[in-house]
């Protein structure tokens, strides 16, 4: 027998697994359990933690604050979702033909995602200035003021949701563009054998077959968008009205938490946030067989 | 099943149109898209890099100039004024450099264990791993950061590394690698009185390579890049890292930004990263799109 038994295999196992285990269960499990049991106290870093129940969540239930940053939230995906899964989508179709430079394009459409969100947010503040800015200079030219964009939160949230398309399309891309090369080649000749246009095997083999891809597609920007933070936090400008209004969820558990010292009434919303994303994605899971083909079906 | 049946023979037109060779403006239009798309893509950092080679006096300038006459690095010499730039850079790659060594050694020996060995309870605690994969990080957020509070390592290189370096994804990640490897490599290593260290690392690791990296590149990126967590445990300038610092150089409603000094802290943040891509652009796709969802 290979190996090691008794005392000494125990040994090696807890060599190996200990350091990643001990780690996971400090910094990972003990602190879901914290955060849970914040969820129904009340705590503000100073005094003991007082258990308060559900007061957290009644208060929440009432909190504009939060319904606002909800509907912000729901208004940005609604905006970025569907375009940047189309875009995604007409951009690794674009990027799948085999013509020399192909690959260059490619590369250029991931710069974006490698960059981080904060340097990608103050180069798009920047395009994105009222009065020096690209983009109005550009709408300025074909007779057209521009608007305030980070200024006012209706702009600020179309300004956020462009640099979000530019930021990650390229990522989207390249998923779809997995999923477009796992689908056999034989599909294709078959189709021409038939003598099918470009378009019909477009819709009749490569849609119907990159419905997993999609559906992934789909589960990840959903999950990803409900947790975004960055961009909202760093693209409006400072103290102007978007800066005051314009709130996300993961901006208002931040605020409560660190501004605020409102630790158990941030946990509770951090947990409300995780409901909606488990909600969201069990129904996605739940309606995956109207819409997804997998190839073994 | 038979997709090709769904499909509708279509008239002479299309076989005539199979038959001849590109049209000449297709090829043109593809040109012209593709023109396109790498100007969307890249144009942003052009004049990321062009104002920040600008004086201040000529960033404000109508019709904005790509190519800035005069070229200076003014704004470069202004940003080492405002933020210690040496001191967050080095941060920056302290952490991204030791956070991603650590990340990858310790989820790689974990891995091990759980693809490699064989002990009772091994499912279980890896039912652990992946349960917590579900957890969104904002939930963490606030906890880790009392944790870290209580542990006396705010505004420490620990604060930023030591969380990092557990990561169930990673384990995830690894396990699958090492569990497509056969059987005998460890058995014929065994008969010959190595340990499972030896194993470990003379045997397993070298073949786990491509996944090892791809986890690497996927961990730097996370670490180089991050910007939530360092921004509220690593406030003071010794440990601050460069895009927490980069972020502070926004002016506010009166005080005037000095756009061209942003853009100067955003090339300096950005080009370590791109210039990584460069060179190793398939890890970076790889590691992306294995990450998948990793909220």
């Amino acid at each position: 027998m290979a190996g090691f038994s008794g005392f000494n295999k125990w040994k090696w196992v807890f060599i190996f697994l200990a350091p990643s285990l001990f780690g996971i269960l400090l910094f990972i499990v003990y602190p879901i359990g914290t955060s849970l049991w914040l969820a129904f106290n009340d705590w503000n870093l100073l005094s003991p933690p007082e258990f308060t129940g559900l007061a957290n969540f009644q208060a929440l239930a009432v909190d504009a604050d939060f319904w606002r940053a909800l509907g912000y939230t729901l208004q940005f995906i609604v905006l970025y979702v569907p375009s940047v899964f189309v875009l995604g989508l007409a951009l690794a179709l674009f990027l799948n033909q085999k013509v020399r430079g192909m690959l260059f394009v490619r590369t250029t459409t991931f710069l974006p995602v490698v960059a981080s969100w904060v340097v990608v947010s103050l180069i798009w503040k920047w395009i994105f200035n009222p009065a020096y800015g690209l983009v109005n200079y550009g709408l300025q030219l074909i007779g057209i003021t521009g608007p305030a964009w980070l200024f006012e939160p209706q702009t600020a949230l179309y300004a956020m949701v462009i640099t979000s398309i530019w930021k990650d399309v390229g990522y989207i891309a390249l998923l779809y563009l997995g999923g477009l090369q796992n689908i056999s080649e034989t599909y294709y000749e078959a189709a021409r054998i038939d003598g099918a246009t470009r378009t019909q095997s477009l819709r009749h083999i490569t849609l119907p077959l990159l419905t997993p891809t999609m559906f992934f597609v789909a589960i990840t920007l959903l999950i990803n968008y409900f947790q975004m933070f960055d961009q909202v936090w760093l693209m409006p400008m400072r103290d102007s009205a978007a800066d005051r209004q314009l709130e996300v969820i993961v901006t208002q558990v931040v605020t409560n938490a660190f501004s605020y010292n409102r630790m158990g009434y941030a946990s509770a919303m951090s947990w409300v946030l995780f409901a909606i994303i488990f909600a969201i994605t069990f129904v996605q899971l739940r309606l995956q067989n109207r819409w997804v083909h997998y190839e073994s079906d | 099943m038979n997709l090709t049946k769904a499909l509708p023979h279509d008239d002479a037109a299309t076989d005539e149109r199979r038959m001849h060779a590109p049209r000449p403006w297709a090829t043109i239009v593809r040109y012209a898209v593709m023109l396109v798309i790498v100007l969307i893509m890249v144009a942003p950092f052009a004049w990321m890099l062009s104002t920040s080679l600008k004086a201040q006096e000529y960033i404000l300038e109508t019709p904005p100039k790509l190519i800035p006459n005069p070229i200076t690095l003014e704004s470069y010499s202004g940003l080492a004024e405002r933020i210690d730039l040496l001191r967050t850079f080095f941060n920056s790659a302290f952490v991204a450099v030791v956070g991603t060594v650590g990340q990858v050694i310790v989820s790689a020996m974990a891995a091990f264990a759980f693809a490699r060995m064989q002990w009772r309870g091994r499912n279980v605690v890896f039912m652990l791993y992946l349960a917590t994969m579900m957890i969104p990080s904002v939930v963490l957020i606030i906890p880790q950061f009392i944790l870290i509070r209580a542990l006396g390592w705010m505004n420490s290189y620990a604060a930023l590394i030591v969380p990092a370096l557990f990561s169930a994804f990673g384990t995830f990640l690894l396990r699958q690698a090492m569990l497509s490897m056969p059987k005998d490599f460890e058995e014929a290593a065994f008969v010959d009185g190595a340990n499972y260290w030896t194993i470990f690392w003379r045997i397993i690791l070298p073949l786990t390579g491509p996944s090892l990296a791809t986890l690497a590149v996927f961990s730097f990126m996370g670490l180089w890049n991050a910007y939530l967590w360092p921004l509220f445990v690593a406030r003071q300038e010794a440990v601050m890292t460069l895009p927490v610092a980069l972020a502070t150089l926004q002016g506010g409603p009166r005080a005037l930004t000095e756009w061209n000094m942003v853009m100067a802290g955003s090339v300096v943040a950005v080009l370590p990263i791109l210039i990584v891509y460069m060179f190793a652009q398939s890890w970076f796709v790889r590691s992306v799109v294995t990450s998948g969802i990793k909220g």
